[in-house]
């Protein structure tokens, strides 16, 4: 293979038709965004002409309400995807910086603001332990995170048992699910925009946003461009846990609950709104605007199927069905224009 | 005139003076092996030492309990297995689990005389079907298994919930002959032990003796090069997922006979237990190697240590957090032995070349 | 000795009639011939893309062909895939091999083909039997118990070979299988491949090792180009003749360095040692000069040059531009001293397919491009704009993925990649690999450019003819070592040739 080098068979041989196939989905994907938020529209149209209850402002604020944590981790998971690696350990890690926030407040002694800032470094070191099988010993970050999901939902079990601490200060819970005045919309939206701005900055108006595509692409290329790959990757798994640590906080206060079982199964739901959000799960390719939108249109199909009287957990079937569209979709849509373009080419030939 | 030919009458002449296949165990299969050795050596450490706490936990019951606990994980850990090995990995058992239960459960309530072996039947296809669905879509969407499972473990749940709508069917409602499938014993050994059993020996078996049990392993090892050797890995990996999802139909309708009260939860989060149980039972995530074996000690030292720890007086809420860095170490020591192994190997290529 | 071509009077055993290949826009192959006789060992050669590996490929049913057509037998042959190939009874080794890492050495050879006993489970103990056998008639001492992973690379290629000759196959395609064998193991090989000619099968064998193109082999065919240039008794050619017609073209014409004023030391390597890979490489790299690294593939340029750039380690040695060393293992500091590297896998190392033309090739100037650490669309594609004309890329638009562009232009977007950092020692692995000729001239006038304004150029290249059109000084590398070091004057194609074929080494 290295040495037929004028023609360079092999590498164009899968470059070529490889080529027509990657651009067609690009083309879709590109617009993938665009489409995320068209149906998300959509759906609010539809739902609040439909669906009673649904458009009224204290239905917006639980939907937010409920949406926060969920958009808040998303960020982050959204960059490591796009890396190429994934963090399954996210809800755990929730759950532990959760019943450690109640254990602190229960006997420490400590200010909640001192909690508050522990809680979120505590997140950050659990992130790095990810980090550091991940990228130290180079396990594979799936089988990692599998670990650690395990890991730290027993050690939330470990903090707490099967207690709950609830004795948190009430204008703390009440600050959380607190509406901006005159608005219906929460204030913790206002954090969770001040993050989202900032990790779409990061990832599409800066040097090291530019380097985690390249390394999701193909990090033997961003290697040889001077990323280190293995330090960005610590660092995402770090900023992932220490948002764990902030999502922790907000889910206690919001139900004035340290439980051990808070957030679980979270993880797979956030992974589900990523790849919804048009992210590819072999990294490289995805944008902050779709996931966001992939978050909200989760939410709110589930909220309007909800208040239409669906049983909760029979939804599941609307975020499997949307996770598995918006993977094989594409793929069908590409393979039906290659065959028409195909035909295409055949036909004057033929003629 | 072919090639081997060219080869025939060395062969015919050959009274082969050293024959090393016959006389010991392969290289490879003897590292494998270390493997599942220190697995049993880990588990026998953990019964000796709950033991040696308290002799109870080696008493009849307590083992039936035991054995019982783990039979379905290890029929879900073994299919995991097959999945595991050619590089792909299938979330959606747990869901399987559930809505073959619940089928079962619903069978047996609309049509009151069916036979068991009928409902095992109709389970087990139920459950190839769920897979077929899986393999379906991988081949179709062209992306890794992960996300297709993780979307059919959403859509399989939510199928359940939907037929179940908060209904949940008991024990009375099923034959007793089908129950006492679920706690009868032969000799002592539950049958729902001795089912998994049959499942591990089988798989076991297959994948070790049989071509296309081989080529699975090949097909993980090396995605690439099982092509250029012209291993259909599409049909292949297709075939796996319709395997795993029978086996967690089989499972199903097991936990159906075991529990006799069924809602649409049941196996809710099984599915990373079962993936943990592979891995712990040296199944590489990333596929090309671990045994049926393997996995179903994986399976069996994870039920364990939840019934140790219970016995142990030490606080249940820590079992979570052992297996977790039961899974994290099991990685991590593969990894140390993988590439321990390489340099012990390459040193000794260097030599004898 | 040579023996004559035996039967190639009678009807072909293999024939391949006007086989043509392209892929896009680039002919891989065109129209060519190839009969393969019962019984003969026959030779393939030419320079590195002249279309050996392409051909090979599609004898192993991976690639198809767009025109022409192939017999086995008189009977029409049609290979729809790898295990179509294998049906036919061809065996191919290839020059990467394709092992399975988890799986015994043993069952890498029988794949498939396990022997078999009772309830048609696999026959363990016979397999291993017939490997140790197969490894016996080889002369090779491997466990077939062990697993592949952990197998050096001349390991690996001697359980390739077991494999191939372990088929029920007629036709044995080697491509350049000796690279990584010993003297001692190449001569077993050809052993076998003798006495598989006795027995009737026909093998077709690549190889730069002209010593042993002339061992083994009744005939020579030569591709040059992708086209079929000769097909003869190997006993009717010389060295001298093979090599002619394999370089056949006018050289001086198409690469036209200028002469430019040589300035100080800007690279300077010592000692550099990378065990088992290279040793004890030594040289420096004027600014003003190309030097090119000439040799074969796997003589250890492309692994000196990414040690130098930092993207591997090595054991001894230091690296130094102008004057200051350079910390190893370390690319973006090797950035930060002036260098540049321009790898020889475009796909692979130098490009990031999926992005667009302006976010590769101003994805290593990333961070100087960002203001208070905001890098913005408008500087990015200031930047793009500025080097894609500079170069000439032809794009329809900066935003679209560099995949969709011709290797070319691909090439062109590394470049520009790499000026855009603007280096003092610039290091090029192919630069003109898999790319149009007018392309080429259009970068040979660049690289001479560059050298022009100051640069320390160091090219590695497979193609003579580009060696010694655009090199000042040509080092050659045979096996790990520097062999040769010639000025410009005394390098010609036979003297480089020789050297690289680790014949002429007497430097």
């Amino acid at each position: 293979m290295a040495h037929d080098s004028l023609y360079a068979a092999p590498p164009t041989a899968e470059a070529e038709p490889g080529a027509g196939r990657l651009a067609s989905l690009r083309g879709l994907l590109g617009s993938w965004d665009v489409a995320v938020v068209a149906a998300l529209v959509v759906a609010v149209l539809v739902a609040s002409l439909t669906v009673e209850n649904f458009a009224t402002g204290r239905n917006a604020q639980f939907l937010l309400l409920d949406l926060v944590p969920l958009a808040l981790i998303a960020l982050p998971m959204t960059l490591i995807v796009i890396t190429g690696e994934i963090d399954l350990s996210v809800a755990s890690m929730v759950g532990l910086c959760s019943t450690l926030m109640g254990q602190l407040w229960l006997s420490s002694g400590l200010s909640l603001e001192l909690i508050c800032v522990l809680v979120v470094l505590l997140g950050a070191v659990l992130g790095a332990v990810n980090g550091l099988f991940v990228t130290g010993f180079g396990l594979p970050s799936l089988a990692v995170t599998i670990g650690t999901l395990a890991l730290y939902r027993g050690l939330s079990f470990v903090v707490l048992g099967d207690q709950a601490v609830a004795d948190f200060p009430a204008d703390w819970t009440a600050a959380v699910v607190r509406t901006i005045p005159g608005t219906s919309i929460p204030v913790v939206v206002v954090p969770l925009l001040v993050l989202a701005v900032i990790f779409g900055v990061v990832l599409h108006a800066t040097a090291a946003g530019r380097a985690l595509y390249a390394i999701g692409n193909n990090d033997q290329a961003a290697t040889f461009t001077g990323v280190s790959v293995a330090r960005t990757k610590f660092w995402l798994f770090v900023v992932s846990g220490a948002v764990c640590g902030l999502v922790g906080i907000l889910w206690t206060l919001r139900y004035a609950s340290a439980r051990g079982d808070n957030a679980t199964g979270l993880e797979l739901t956030v992974v589900t709104a990523v790849l919804l959000g048009g992210v590819s799960i072999f990294g490289g390719r995805g944008a902050l605007l779709g996931v966001l939108a992939g978050v909200l249109l989760l939410g709110v199909l589930r909220n309007a199927l909800q208040l239409a009287d669906v049983d909760a957990n029979a939804l599941t079937i609307v975020t499997g069905t949307l996770l598995i569209a918006s993977v094989v979709l594409p793929n069908a849509v590409a393979d039906v224009r290659a065959r028409l373009h195909r035909r295409r080419q055949r036909h004057p030939a033929a003629s | 005139m072919s090639l081997t030919d060219a080869g025939a009458p060395e062969r015919a002449a050959g009274n082969a003076p050293s024959d090393p296949g016959r006389q010991r165990r392969g290289l490879t299969e003897r590292l494998l092996a270390v493997r599942e050795l220190s697995l049993l050596i880990a588990l026998g450490l953990l019964v000796l030492v709950t033991t040696v706490r308290n002799d109870r936990f080696l008493s009849g019951q307590s083992v039936k309990d035991l054995l019982l606990g783990c039979a379905i994980l290890v029929i879900l850990a073994v299919g995991q297995t097959l999945v595991i090995i050619t590089r792909n990995v299938d979330l959606s058992v747990g869901s399987i689990l559930g809505l073959v239960a619940f089928a079962t459960g619903s069978l047996f309530l609309s049509a009151p005389g069916t036979p068991w072996p009928v409902a095992l039947v109709v389970g087990v296809a139920l459950g190839a079907l769920c897979g077929a669905v899986n393999g379906g879509l991988i081949a179709v969407a062209r992306v890794p298994a992960l996300v297709i499972t993780l979307g059919t473990l959403y859509a399989f749940r939510g199928i359940d919930y939907y037929w179940a709508s908060g209904s949940q069917i008991n024990a009375a409602d099923m034959p007793p002959s089908f129950l006492r499938l679920g706690n009868q014993t032969v000799l002592g050994v539950p049958v729902l032990f001795l089912v998994a059993l049959v499942v591990v020996a089988v798989v076991g078996f297959y994948l070790r003796s049989y071509r296309s049990g081989r080529e699975l392993y090949a097909i993980g090892s090396e995605p690439a090069a099982a092509r250029l050797s012209g291993i259909p890995v599409g049909r292949r990996v297709f075939a796996v997922f319709v395997a795993s999802g029978a086996f967690a139909g089989l499972a199903g309708v097991l936990y159906a006979a075991r529990f006799g009260t069924l809602d649409a939860a049941a196996g809710t989060g099984l599915e990373l237990q079962v993936v943990a149980a592979a891995v712990v039972g040296g199944v590489a995530i990333f596929g090309g190697s671990g045994s049926a074996y393997g996995a179903a000690l994986g399976a069996v030292l994870l039920t364990t240590i939840g019934s140790s720890l219970a016995v142990l007086r030490i606080d249940p809420f820590w079992q979570q957090a052992v297996v977790g860095a039961l899974i994290l170490a099991a990685i991590g020591l593969d990894r140390v032995l993988a590439l321990r192994v390489a340099a012990r190997l390459r040193g000794r290529s260097a030599h004898g070349a | 000795m040579t023996a004559d071509a035996p039967g190639t009077d009678g009807a072909p055993l293999l024939v391949l009639d006007g086989v043509t290949k392209s892929f896009g826009a680039v002919a891989a192959l065109r129209g060519v011939h190839l009969a393969l006789h019962s019984g003969e060992a026959h030779a393939l050669v030419g320079e590195n893309g002249a279309g050996k590996s392409t051909l090979v490929k599609i004898l192993a049913g991976a690639h198809a062909p767009d025109a022409g057509a192939m017999t086995l037998d008189g009977q029409p042959l049609r290979l729809r895939g790898p295990a179509d190939a294998r049906a036919a009874g061809i065996a191919v080794i290839y020059q990467e091999p394709t092992l399975f890492p988890d799986l015994s050495v043993a069952e890498n050879i029988f794949m498939g083909r396990q022997p078999l006993r009772g309830l048609r489970r696999i026959d363990t103990t016979a397999m291993n039997r017939d490997a140790e056998r197969l490894f016996q008639r080889l002369g090779v001492r491997i466990d077939p118990t062990r697993p592949a992973r952990g197998l050096s690379i001349a390991d690996q290629q001697l359980v390739e070979i077991a494999k191939a000759i372990s088929f029920d196959a007629r036709v044995l395609v080697m491509d350049e299988p000796t690279a990584a064998l010993s003297g001692v193991e190449v001569e077993r090989l050809f052993a076998v491949a003798r006495s598989l000619c006795e027995h009737g099968a026909a093998v077709l064998f690549i190889s730069h090792r002209f010593n042993e193109v002339f061992d083994l082999c009744h005939r020579v065919t030569v591709l040059r180009d992708g086209a079929w240039v000769s097909s003869d008794r190997a006993t009717d050619l010389t060295v001298d003749e093979v090599v002619r017609r394999m370089v056949g073209r006018d050289v001086a014409s198409l690469y036209p360095k200028q002469d430019a004023e040589l300035r100080d030391t800007l690279l300077e390597v010592r000692g550099l040692t990378r065990a088992g890979v290279f040793t004890d490489v030594s040289f420096s790299v004027r600014g003003g000069e190309i030097v090119a690294l000439a040799g074969l593939v796997g003589a250890g340029r492309s692994e000196v040059a990414r040690a130098v750039f930092g993207v591997d380690r090595y054991d001894a040695g230091e690296v130094l531009v102008a004057g200051r060393a350079v910390p190893a293992g370390n690319p973006g500091r090797a950035i930060a001293a002036g260098m540049a590297l321009v790898p020889e896998d475009r796909r692979q190392q130098g490009l990031v397919m999926e992005l667009s033309v302006e976010r590769n090739a101003t994805l290593a100037r990333r961070r100087a491009l960002s203001r208070l650490g905001l890098l913005l669309g408008a500087a990015e594609r200031a930047e793009a704009r500025h080097w894609t004309r500079r170069l000439q890329v032809k794009t329809s638009r900066l935003g679209a993925p560099v995949a969709t562009l011709s290797g070319g232009n691909q090439q062109k977007v590394v470049l520009a990649k790499w000026l855009a950092t603007e280096p003092r020692v610039l290091i090029i692995d192919e630069p003109t690999r898999g790319i149009d000729v007018g392309t080429k001239s259009e970068v040979h006038r660049l690289l001479s450019e560059l050298a022009g304004e100051g640069l320390a150029i160091l090219m590695i290249s497979s193609e003579l003819p580009e060696v010694l059109g655009m090199a000042d000084r040509v080092l050659v590398m045979h096996e790990g070592r520097l062999v040769r070091e010639l000025p410009r004057d005394e390098a010609d194609e036979t003297s480089i040739m020789f050297a690289a074929t680790g014949q002429g080494a007497t430097a």
